[in-house]
């Protein structure tokens, strides 16, 4: 999804890495293997990286500059209109951002701009990961009834933290496309909590 | 033995169940890292003052859940599958997040190689997490 743009932009000192936040590589391969990306694409079971970014849902994007500083903090952004009909997110919007950045056209956003859009963690979404990272130990371990155990809990103390309330459906043996996950999307966007949060310029609306 | 998982690496250490505690021995806290003086608890010449009322110490060792709230760290634990994960602190991760300095990782790709984030240090970077769900 991110190919494309990665090519584009590649001769001018860019680089996309991707990391699926799936229980194996099995999982992430099919999607791996027909995108065939020329740029790292990692695989991230423990979700090492959603703890350190506090990554809540997917997709998230972030933007690191030559320092290795984060000049955009956690957003929603597609690399295509794939699903645009279901997220009602276009993804040109992020893309244009992203070549006017990458180009030196435009800066990204200033310290203070992005310490004002982060969400950090809080105490329960630590306990939560918590939870995450010892029922994903149980379920390498072949314990998938203690593990399903912590990953309810961890979503029960999370409740937006969608890398663990959907992320581990394939773990408790749920569709994480079915009915299930359909009925917690509903009774979150009815409570009036959206399940994606673009940051305000890419949001697509104003 | 009773696995503590710290911050995603597992220790075997020597430790007992009692009811929901676990209690850890004096050798398993040395496998964790830490020492227990009488400034508080110590790693690498830091110690974390303990409060008195702490209830960190029993005569059967070390309790587990206290030893997590006295580092302000989250605590899962099962003591039906003798294992617990010791996570990383709200406070922890805010002040990193907050200093902008992305933070580093090494994961594998599809063939098991791994790659770290700061080996791309001098390029303008997208990270994108995603998943099959």
């Amino acid at each position: 999804m991110w190919q494309g743009v990665y090519e584009e932009l590649k001769d001018r000192g860019f680089v996309v890495i991707t990391v699926a936040l799936d229980k194996s590589a099995e999982d992430a391969r099919p999607w791996i293997e027909a995108a065939k990306p020329a740029h790292p694409s990692l695989i991230d079971t423990r979700h090492v990286l959603a703890d350190l970014y506090g990554v809540v849902n997917v997709p998230t994007i972030l933007w690191i500059d030559e320092r290795g500083r984060i000049v955009r903090p956690n957003d929603v952004a597609f690399g295509a209109d794939t699903f645009r009909q279901l997220t009602g997110l276009d993804s040109s919007i992020h893309l244009a951002a992203l070549r006017a950045w990458v180009r030196g056209e435009r800066p990204a956003f200033a310290a203070d701009e992005v310490r004002g859009q982060q969400a950090l963690p809080t105490a329960a979404d630590q306990q939560a990961r918590a939870e995450f990272g010892l029922g994903q130990w149980l379920f390498e371990r072949g314990r998938p009834d203690a593990a399903a155990r912590h990953f309810e809990r961890g979503g029960a103390l999370a409740p937006h933290d969608f890398t663990i309330r959907r992320g581990t459906m394939p773990m408790r043996g749920i569709d994480p496309m079915g009915p299930e996950f359909r009925a917690m999307l509903v009774e979150w966007t009815q409570a009036g909590k959206p399940y994606y949060r673009p940051l305000a310029d890419t949001a697509g609306k104003n | 033995m009773f696995t503590v998982i710290d911050d995603g690496t597992p220790h075997e250490v020597d430790a007992s169940v009692d009811g929901d505690r676990v209690l850890l021995s004096p050798a398993a806290l040395a496998d964790l890292g830490w020492e227990l003086h009488p400034e508080g608890l110590c790693r690498d010449g830091l110690c974390v003052p303990v409060p008195e009322d702490a209830g960190l110490e029993g005569p059967r060792g070390i309790d587990l859940a206290a030893f997590a709230r006295v580092l302000d760290r989250p605590l899962a634990l099962d003591t039906e599958e003798r294992a617990a994960y010791l996570g990383v602190s709200a406070g922890e991760r805010a002040r990193v997040l907050g200093s902008l300095v992305a933070p580093d990782f090494t994961l594998p790709d599809l063939s098991g190689r791994p790659h770290r984030l700061s080996d791309h240090r001098g390029k303008k970077a997208l990270l994108v997490a995603y998943a099959s769900w």
